[in-house]
Formats: C-alpha cells, sequence, structure tokens
C-alpha cells in the first residue's frame, strides 16, 4: 500500500516540474508562456497547501496533541511562500526578468528546504501518528493532489 | 524529542557570518604569501611555504567555512540542536584564527614553541567543536546517508587534528616519529575524512534542492562514506613504518571514490529539471571536474614514475584538491547560503505580508558572476606553475585578488543585511516577532 503521504511527496516533484518551466520561459523572455506555466505552479502550490493545512495538518494536531508545533512552522512557511508568489506574478506581470528571477530563486530555496523538512521529518511524523486513521485520510488526499495534478 | 523543523533553531546570523567573511581573508593571505615567495614555495611538497600555503586555505580558509557552515546545517537541516551557539562561535572563531595564524607563522619561521602553540590552540579548538557539533548530530533524530556522511566526517576532523597535533609536536622536538607516513595519513584524514564526507554529506541535501536534480542514487550515498573510512584506515597501516606495496593502491581507491561522487554529481546536475545556470552550478562544476582530474593525475603519476617523482607532482595535486577542488566548492555554496540567509533573517524581522528584497538583489549576479572568473583563471594559473614554474607569482597574485573579491562580495551582503535591519528597526521601534 502506499503510505499516507506518498502523493504529497509525488506532488512537490510535479510542483518543481512547473516551477522550472515558468522559470525558463522568463529567461527566454517569453512571457505569456511563463505567465502560463506560473499560473500552473501557483495553483498547483495552493492546492497542496490547501491539502495539508485543510486535511492532514488539522488530523495530525488532533492526534498529536502538537498544535503549536511542527505543523505551525509549516503553516508560517506557506505563508512566506505565498508572499512570493505574489511578487513573482507581479513580475511575470510586468516582464521584469530581475525581479523574476531574483524571486524565483528565492522561492526555490525556500520551497526546497521546506519541502526537504516535511518529506524528512513531519511526513514520517504524520505517518505515525495517523497510522489508526490512514484509511480515512488516503483518499481525501489522494483526490485532491490527484485533481491537481489533472489541473 | 521531535525537532520542531523552526527557524528558532537557527543559529543568530551572526554566527555563521564570522566564519564566512573571515575563510576568505587567509585566501588573501594565501595568494599574496605564493606572490611573494615565488618558486621556492613550489619546489617541494616539504618546504615550509608549501606548507604554510597548505594550511592556510586547509585550516585558514576551508576549515574556517566549513565549520560556520556546520553550525548553520545541523540545526537548520538536521535538526540538531547545536549547545549555545553564540559562545560556541565566540570561542572556537578567535581560536582558529589565532591557531591558523600560529601555523603558518610556525611553517614559515621553523621555531618549535609557534608549533606547539599552534598544535595546543588548533587541538582546543577542534577537539571543542568535534563535541558540540558530534553531540548535535548523534542526538538529531534525522536519518539518511547526510547525517552518516557528516557524522563520519566529524569523526574525520577529529582524527585529522589528532595526526596534526602529532606532528606539530614532532617537529618542534626531537621526536622519532615517521613524519612523512604520518603526514600522508593527516592529508588523507583532513581532506578525504573530513572535507570530502562533509561536503558529499551537503551535497545530497544541497545539489538536489538547489538546481532540482534528481537524488543522489540511494546506494552511492548509503556506502560512500563507509567505503572512504575504510579506505583511510588501510592508509593510516602506514603510520607503523614501511610502506607496503598495496598503499599506491590504497590511494587510487580512495581518489577514485572521490572521483565517483564528482562524476555522479556532475551527471545529476546534466540531469537538472531546473535550466538556469548560476554560478554556484559552475563553481560545482569546476569543483568536480579538480577531484577527477586527481584521480587521472594519481593514474598516470602510477603509470609514469618519472611523472610521481618530480618535485612539483604533490604541488599539482594540490592545487587540484585545494584551490581548485575544495575552494571552488565552498565559494559556490556560499553564493547561495549568504543570500538566502540574508533574506530568512530579514524577512523574520518584517513578519508576513512583507517581503524583503529577493536574494539577488543580497549579491549582485555580475559580482558573483566576474569573481568565479578571477577565481577560474587563479586555478587555471596554479596549475600552469606546475609546467611553468616562473608563473606561480602571479598566479598567487590573481588567487589573492579572486579571495579578495569573495570576501569583498560577502561582506557587501553582510553590509546589506545591516543596514537593512537598521532602517528597519528605526522605522518600526517594535518590530513583529
Amino acid at each position: 500500500m502506499t503510505s499516507l503521504t506518498q502523493p504529497l511527496h509525488d506532488h512537490h516533484k510535479h510542483c518543481d516540474d512547473l516551477f522550472a518551466a515558468a522559470e525558463e520561459a522568463a529567461h527566454k523572455k517569453r512571457w505569456p508562456q511563463c505567465l502560463e506555466s506560473f499560473r500552473q505552479f501557483r495553483g498547483e502550490l495552493e492546492a497542496h497547501f490547501a491539502t495539508e493545512e485543510q486535511v492532514l495538518f488539522p488530523a495530525f494536531e488532533n492526534a498529536s496533541g502538537m498544535v503549536a508545533g511542527p505543523s505551525q512552522v509549516m503553516r508560517f512557511e506557506h505563508a512566506q511562500m505565498r508572499d512570493l508568489l505574489g511578487q513573482m506574478e507581479q513580475a511575470a506581470t510586468q516582464q521584469n526578468l530581475d525581479q523574476f528571477s531574483g524571486s524565483a530563486e528565492t522561492l526555490l530555496v525556500l520551497m526546497q528546504q521546506h519541502n526537504m523538512k516535511e518529506e524528512n521529518i513531519l511526513y514520517p511524523m504524520c505517518e505515525q501518528s495517523l497510522s489508526g486513521q490512514a484509511l480515512s485520510l488516503v483518499e481525501p488526499l489522494r483526490e485532491r493532489v490527484e485533481a491537481a495534478c489533472r489541473g | 524529542m521531535h525537532p520542531n523543523l523552526s527557524f528558532e533553531q537557527a543559529p543568530p546570523i551572526s554566527v555563521p557570518y564570522r566564519f564566512f567573511l573571515t575563510a576568505p581573508l587567509f585566501g588573501v593571505v594565501a595568494g599574496i604569501l605564493l606572490a611573494w615567495l615565488g618558486e621556492s614555495a613550489v619546489a617541494s611538497r616539504w618546504v615550509g611555504g608549501a606548507l604554510a600555503l597548505t594550511h592556510l586555505l586547509a585550516v585558514g580558509f576551508m576549515l574556517q567555512a566549513m565549520t560556520g557552515a556546520v553550525m548553520q546545517f545541523v540545526p537548520v537541516a538536521a535538526g540538531g540542536n547545536v549547545w549555545r551557539p553564540r559562545l560556541v562561535a565566540n570561542i572556537i572563531h578567535p581560536a582558529l584564527v589565532i591557531g591558523a595564524s600560529a601555523l603558518v607563522a610556525a611553517f614559515l619561521s621553523q621555531q618549535g614553541w609557534l608549533f606547539r602553540l599552534a598544535g595546543s590552540i588548533l587541538l582546543a579548538a577542534i577537539g571543542f567543536f568535534v563535541v558540540v557539533a558530534g553531540t548535535a548530530l548523534l542526538r538529531t533524530p534525522a536519518r539518511g546517508a547526510t547525517m552518516l556522511s557528516m557524522r563520519i566526517a566529524i569523526v574525520g576532523l577529529a582524527v585529522t587534528a589528532l595526526l596534526g597535533v602529532t606532528l606539530a609536536e614532532g617537529l618542534a622536538g626531537e621526536a622519532a616519529w615517521p613524519l612523512l607516513e604520518l603526514a600522508n595519513v593527516h592529508a588523507a584524514w583532513g581532506l578525504g575524512g573530513w572535507a570530502l564526507l562533509l561536503l558529499a554529506g551537503v551535497s545530497y541535501y544541497v545539489v538536489p534542492m538547489f538546481q532540482l536534480t534528481p537524488a543522489y542514487p540511494v546506494g552511492l550515498a548509503r556506502w560512500l562514506a563507509p567505503t572512504l573510512l575504510v579506505i583511510l584506515l588501510l592508509w593510516s597501516a602506514q603510520i607503523g613504518g614501511d610502506s607496503p606495496a598495496w598503499e599506491q593502491g590504497v590511494l587510487l581507491a580512495g581518489l577514485a571514490v572521490a572521483a565517483g561522487f564528482a562524476g555522479v554529481t556532475l551527471w545529476l546536475q546534466q540531469r537538472r529539471r531546473r535550466r538556469v545556470t548560476d554560478p554556484t552550478l559552475l563553481f560545482f562544476r569546476g569543483a568536480m571536474l579538480c577531484m577527477i582530474g586527481l584521480l587521472v593525475s594519481a593514474v598516470v603519476m602510477a603509470l609514469f614514475p618519472d611523472l610521481a617523482e618530480h618535485p612539483r607532482a604533490p604541488y599539482w595535486l594540490g592545487v587540484l584538491a585545494l584551490p581548485g577542488g575544495f575552494v571552488s566548492a565552498i565559494n559556490g555554496m556560499l553564493y547561495k547560503i549568504v543570500p538566502f540567509l540574508n533574506w530568512l533573517h530579514l524577512q523574520r524581522l518584517m513578519g508576513l505580508g512583507m517581503l524583503p528584497p529577493n536574494m539577488k538583489e543580497m549579491i549582485a549576479e555580475r559580482a558573483m558572476v566576474a569573481q568565479m572568473r578571477v577565481h577560474f583563471a587563479a586555478v587555471i594559473l596554479l596549475l600552469g606553475g606546475a609546467i611553468m614554474p616562473e608563473l606561480v607569482r602571479i598566479a598567487g597574485g590573481v588567487f589573492a585578488v579572486s579571495c579578495a573579491m569573495l570576501g569583498w562580495n560577502l561582506i557587501q551582503a553582510a553590509r546589506f543585511y545591516r543596514d537593512f535591519r537598521d532602517r528597519m528597526r528605526a522605522a518600526a521601534p517594535n518590530p513583529a516577532p
């Protein structure tokens, strides 16, 4: 059986690909293509955050009792990334390569270290805390993420 | 206890920055020293000038930067709590500066008391660091290849320091120790056991992250550190006195492990999903090519013993390993870490809903690219010095300029951080937590 959080692992990679496509288009100054890829990326990332914030984290917090713990830190980092997404979209709309690539660079490092922390630490903690509830959680998560992938 | 994944675990920005900003200064001194000493510094591996240059880079530049990186990386990436990071940095940073300077002075002056002074300061500083970083690494619940590699690297650093202080005592006194063999083993533990394993452990984590490459193959990541450990133990057998015939094979095996790591890194970077090229990527490529160059050179020297006995053969290998390999990799890494730390700390001060300037505004890409060109020109000139020794003076000068430019770029970033923070505090006396 695939683990509870496997769809989230896979979806991180999917988001990376969309990020790379948007960044490449910007560097080639293909702005319409950049905006299209970027909006797709932003939509996926928002769906990912929503899955975690509305489904996974509350379940983890209920099961573990750790309300102000790691899931709260992850929420904070989501908010930081949302701010950067706004900055990137503005730069893409204004066709400002310096601003776009600088914000993209910042978002990438922030997003990657965030993903590493989730994949290496938080998701395993969720797997452990939610092992009894796995069945009720797997499907909603998978559906959301797969829907985002079909986007 | 679970790690809390939180930014609060990160040390104050001054902790890593003092190490990062000091490292290039030793590079500048190394370049100036080479330009001043000229050909005499590369005439043999054992002249004081060559040993001073080696340790300016190994202890002054590399250990300095790597200590700062570990202080930052262990809590943030591994969830390991470093005990009172500011206090630890307050002790270790000046001790490394004084210890490295005393060691270089000892090699240049051949004064016994300086060797003893340098040996004791460095042993105390490194010993303290090994205990603090080792404890944090042992206590973290994080698993995986990065942790394994870093834990063995800390052991490698401890062995290097113990062998180093033994050598310092040997050079200071009359001890009839096999200094040549001890030096071979000391260098192998320092470069392979400590520096390469730390670089590998950090690379498993950051190479996929910065360039969106595939992950390192599980087999390589899992076996590299233990394999290298076995090779280092076999290589250490020569301390017993006579060098067995298979020692050369052990050396080649060790260099093959390094080249294997480098080759896989290049291959992963070829398959990266992020198509943008930046200075960090190019610095890493240069570093990995130098590591492969080390193996190729050692194989050629094994096939043509005349080349191996050339007085400047060790210099050639040393340039590939130190300025070419590790200094390039560290230089590239600093250009990612410093802008990101600036951003992260400023963002934290500002609170959500406001964004500090982005990473590329912290150090201008143009400045990084210019410094990178000077750095690789220096590496090529340094290598050229093995063939035409009259080149080493100019190579030293260019290397000093490159390190000065690196230092300047990092200082600009630190000033950017300080000025922005001060402006923010002036505008809002009670910033959001």
